[in-house]
């Protein structure tokens, strides 16, 4: 194979495995490679994340898988939308670039997201 | 004190998995009283996911939570089971054999000779908040429900939470307490409008206090609260408070199953799969709180449990009677039982 296709490989397992590192509130630190299309969610129970809880399994009607996204990545994964931020009514510890990571879904954008757990998801 | 309900089968939970037992107890004649701490039927497809689609229920390529709970209850109309919602079980005791005695937390009594534990990821309980210390003011001064209006008359109340549960108590005790507050993260409400409208009237004409922020702290001496330090945008207020009742929804907790002297592995029921039954002969554990090698937490394993438990439960209910294996699409005696022959 020749450097040329394994640099343009390398992009594009880039952009289909984006890297999401998630930082838990005891110091565990967790990065791993996630599929694009799914959540935030999905990939922090796929890779052993405890403090997601996701209660409700991703249908945004628990609030047990809060994050707060990294300051600099909350730009790019943006804000919540209404039903997001009626449920995160019923979380605790939410500040201004806290999301449900079952609402983000991973897209090659994402790549490099870092997330912030809280201590506590409610139980 | 109520008089002691005498049944066959005391379901505990009213998900998918409880409703379906009813059925397939109905078809062997045993009578089912189904508890739920609820207040509506369904489980957490009621109480999750009501709207959302589920795909993997044989036969129904597509059907919501609460779309998959009413179609169990027109199925189940024919064997008449009683429902006790709002109703946590309490105790559940062996007295014979098998025969228990099941209590609520509403004091009811229950003597049934079997007992089907259906209650998937256990029972939905306030969210607590994170508050430092919190534990010593609940059930004194701290309240995830209100039972009676009365204690709160001449209080300081604070109230935290913006949906319809915080609304509600808001308007339906502000007119009692002596001075009521409503803590809320933002200035945005996800109740009911027209409970917003009279929160916001009250506010306006001064006669309830709304901030919007988080109780940081609690103060106080033997589990009566004295005030409650709220962090608002730019201050750290102190309010003096008798009572806060935080309504943040709710969460599944084990909750008591755990005391009834049933063999748990880490917070889930070992079963034998022939019967799905636990270590106490004539209790049984079906759906998401029961496991076994290779359990799947599906709807669908929950509703073959619910089947072959109801052929173990017919031996305890009816210990003279034979066992005759029929097919509702062929037995005139079972759609005798379902009102179609």
């Amino acid at each position: 194979m020749s450097d040329v296709q394994d640099a343009a490989n390398s992009r594009a397992h880039k952009a289909a495995m984006p890297k999401i590192t998630y930082m838990e509130h005891d110091g565990t630190v967790h990065t791993v490679e996630a599929e694009l299309g799914a959540t935030v969610m999905e990939t922090a129970i796929k890779n052993d994340v405890s403090s997601i809880v996701a209660e409700c399994g991703g249908n945004c009607t628990c609030a047990t898988c809060l994050v707060h996204v990294d300051e600099q990545w909350f730009a790019v994964v943006g804000p919540p939308s209404e039903e997001e931020n009626q449920m995160l009514d019923t979380a605790f510890e939410v500040k201004p670039t806290s999301r449900l990571s079952c609402q983000i879904k991973v897209t090659p954008e994402l790549d490099g997201l870092v997330v912030h757990t809280p201590s506590y998801q409610g139980r | 004190m109520n008089d002691t309900i005498k049944t066959d089968v005391v379901i505990i939970g009213a998900g998918p998995v409880g409703l379906f037992a009813v059925f397939e107890l109905g078809l062997l004649d045993i009578k089912a009283h189904l508890i739920d701490i609820l207040d509506k039927v369904g489980g957490q497809c009621a109480e999750l996911y009501p709207e959302k689609p589920i795909y993997d229920i044989p036969g129904i390529p597509y059907i919501t939570g609460n779309g998959l709970t009413e179609a169990l209850m027109e199925q189940i109309k024919p064997f008449k089971p009683t429902f006790h919602l709002s109703e946590m079980v309490t105790t559940v005791e062996k007295i014979g054999d098998p025969l228990f005695r099941v209590k609520t937390d509403a004091g009811k009594t229950f003597e049934t000779k079997c007992v089907a534990i259906a209650a998937g990821g256990g029972s939905f309980q306030p969210k607590r908040p994170p508050i430092q210390g919190i534990e010593p003011y609940e059930d004194k001064s701290v309240f995830y429900a209100v039972r009676k209006m009365e204690n709160f008359r001449g209080k300081n109340l604070l109230v935290v939470g913006g949906g319809d549960s915080a609304l509600d108590w808001t308007l339906n005790l502000q007119p009692l307490a002596k001075r009521l507050t409503l803590v809320h993260r933002r200035d945005e409400f996800r109740g009911a409008p027209d409970s917003v409208n009279k929160m916001r009237a009250l506010v306006a004409a001064g006669d309830m206090d709304l901030k919007i922020g988080q109780v940081t702290a609690l103060e106080g001496d033997d589990g009566q609260l004295a005030a409650a330090q709220i962090k608002t945008k730019d201050a750290v207020e102190r309010v003096e408070v008798d009572a806060m009742l935080p309504f943040f929804g709710l969460t599944m907790k084990l909750g008591p199953v755990a005391d009834w002297g049933i063999k748990m592995d880490d917070e889930l029921i070992p079963v034998d799969t022939g019967t799905f039954e636990t270590n106490i002969p004539g209790l049984f554990a079906v759906g998401d709180i029961n496991t076994y090698p290779g359990k799947l937490k599906l709807i669908l394993s929950g509703f073959h449990e619910a089947a072959l438990m109801s052929q173990k439960a017919y031996h305890y209910v009816y210990p003279e009677k034979k066992l005759v294996f029929q097919y509702t699409t062929s037995s005139t005696s079972l759609q005798k039982k379902l009102g179609v022959a």
